[in-house]
């Protein structure tokens, strides 16, 4: 199978070109993060230097796995209903675009700003930390293995939730049902990361591989499963083809 | 879109295979569930023809569309486009060398005209995009709005876009579904106007359409469908095909005796009363008959105010296929 890459270019530009434009879209993708930094911050803050004994065997920052879990979908789940809904869908589906290359600009198009947005929160956390907190606080907060896992989890768990959104995207007549659906669908992968960040499940290095490699797997498997699920006649006519 | 305004885009590029008609259908049918959205269709249209497809709603003109265009599925039936059979792995080859201009623009609207473009330029893979994109602009004279938001353009702007974006890629065969639906007639006549300057490019359309004068001033031939095509042919063709000629009599005062002035006149075949003073004549040849009339009417002293040829137009043509045999739909 041959992929154009300018072909999967066209759908990333326009798509961020729209994002930026869409005060829904902006707004949906700042507000959770803040959510997100605001309150650890506050209870960071807060917290005495006797607390570091304590802190250092949680595993505080994983909690924010939870951003690359729950922004992208916000914009995936958009990504073929919102298109059907104002019509767009049919005018781009007549080209000679395949929809392996319909669906990865459009999941690159929701990993890019979502891994921004993921990376600079963390950045924003990890440098009010260091200047603010505690320094026994934010040295017991601040841990080595966390951060390389935080790094290298945010892409595999945000490209898992891009494709349950496009999936439920495409099956969708309904782009706030489809985005209600997304949200609901990435619980899981918080509630694992709540679990690890509060101990609940043992962080090890073991756990750690086992988890990206069934991510990996999993991020593979979307984009087959969604690709399979793209199906033109449908999405136009609501029927299946025969 | 005045024509002042209209730049040439280019050449039509070669085909493959230029001496295969630009569309051939054979015993082409879709159904959606239980519903048939059209039955063994089957037709040919030729490279460089005008092709208009007529029909109520719902009587499948769309349908076909889509399918031509590799969207749905025939559910029986074969097809080739641009000499290419219709296939799902030829999908992508077919797409590249149509272009279809769906009812509704589905335009980006918080994009520009020209991004708008950009992005189907590189959809088609277009060289020299930037180029293209001013041709296609300058075709729908549309330059000076490039970079307004679509969301801002009128509805025939719109249309105008949708338009430019079907010419970017310079296609073999152009599909128009409705293109001047809801449009003004100023800017119904400057589709109307692009279509022209296509044809004479040589470049092929399918033009579906409720306006029947449209078709009849546009098209070559046209087909009327519902569920199944009806008819098809050039439209004086269908004309002659459904309604003998006849002539219109119009006197000063009624005749007395009408029945003995035409019986046994050259190429009369019959006659029938259309008012106090008008009469319509079947005839076999009018210009046989016109004059024999005349001569007829003079010599029983009978004041005549006008003959004329009954002209049946597109629509007649249309509400008789239509009306004759029903509606047709499932």
């Amino acid at each position: 199978m041959r992929l154009s890459t300018r072909r999967i270019g066209a759908i990333f530009r326009k798509e961020l070109r729209e994002y930026r434009r869409n005060r829904s879209v902006v707004a949906g993708m700042a507000i959770l993060p803040l959510v997100y930094i605001i309150q650890p911050l506050v209870a960071v803050f807060a917290l005495a230097s006797s607390a570091s004994s304590s802190l250092a065997h949680e595993h505080v920052l994983l909690y924010m796995l939870g951003i690359p879990a729950l922004v992208p979908v916000f914009v995936a789940a958009y990504a073929v209903v919102g298109e059907r809904q104002q019509g767009t869908l049919e005018p781009a589906l007549t080209t000679p675009i395949t929809r392996e290359e319909f669906l990865l600009g459009k999941a690159l198009a929701a990993l890019v700003p979502s891994l921004g947005v993921a990376y600079a929160v963390y950045a924003i956390f990890l440098g009010l930390v260091l200047r603010f907190a505690q320094p026994s606080v934010a040295s017991a907060l601040i841990q080595g293995p966390d951060l390389i896992a935080q790094v290298l989890f945010t892409p595999l768990i945000a490209t898992w939730s891009i494709w349950v959104g496009i999936a439920i995207s495409a099956r969708s007549s309904d782009a706030r049902v489809a985005q209600q659906l997304g949200v609901l669908a990435s619980v899981p992968p918080v509630l694992v990361t709540v679990l690890i960040a509060l101990n609940v499940i043992e962080a090890t290095l073991a756990l750690a591989i086992g988890l990206a490699v069934v991510l990996l797997a999993l991020d593979g498997l979307g984009w087959w499963v969604t690709s399979g699920m793209f199906d033109r006649e449908r999405l136009i006519t609501g029927h299946r083809s025969a | 879109m005045g024509r002042q305004g209209q730049h040439p885009i280019s050449d039509v590029p070669a085909a493959g295979d230029r001496g295969a008609p630009a569309l051939s259908v054979d015993h082409l049918s879709k159904r959606f569930g239980d519903r048939m959205a059209f039955e063994d269709v089957s037709f040919e249209v030729g490279r460089g023809e005008v092709f208009g497809f007529l029909g109520p709603n719902g009587a499948g003109k769309t349908t076909i569309v889509r399918t031509l265009g590799t969207l749905l599925t025939p559910t029986r039936g074969t097809a080739t486009v641009v000499g290419i059979p219709l296939t799902p792995e030829n999908g992508a080859e077919i797409r590249r060398r149509i272009a279809i201009m769906p009812e509704s623009p589905g335009l980006y609207l918080r994009l520009s005209v020209v991004e708008n473009l950009e992005c189907f330029a590189d959809l088609y893979e277009v060289s020299g995009s930037s180029e293209r994109i001013e041709r296609a602009l300058g075709a729908v004279d549309l330059l000076d709005r490039a970079d307004d938001a679509c969301g801002s353009l009128s509805k025939g702007l719109r249309q105008r876009v949708a338009l430019a974006r079907a010419l970017l890629s310079d296609p073999e065969v152009l599909f128009l579904d409705e293109p001047t639906a809801g449009l003004d007639p100023v800017a119904a006549r400057d589709v109307h106007d692009l279509i022209e300057s296509l044809r004479q490019r040589g470049v092929t359309i399918f033009l579906t359409t409720h306006r029947l004068e449209e078709a009849e001033r546009l098209c070559d031939r046209v087909a009327i469908l519902n569920t199944t095509l009806r008819t098809i042919g050039p439209p004086d063709e269908l004309r002659g095909r459904l309604f003998s000629s006849a002539l219109t009599i119009r006197t000063l005062g009624a005749l007395s005796e009408p029945g003995r002035i035409f019986a046994g006149l050259a190429a009369v075949t019959g006659w029938s009363q259309d008012g106090p003073a008008s009469y319509v004549i079947a005839v076999s040849d009018p210009a046989v008959a016109a004059p024999a009339l005349t001569r007829a009417l003079v010599a029983a002293g009978a004041d005549v105010l006008s003959i004329g040829e009954v002209h049946h137009s597109l629509e007649d043509v249309y509400l008789e296929l239509i009306d004759e045999q029903g509606d047709g739909r499932p």
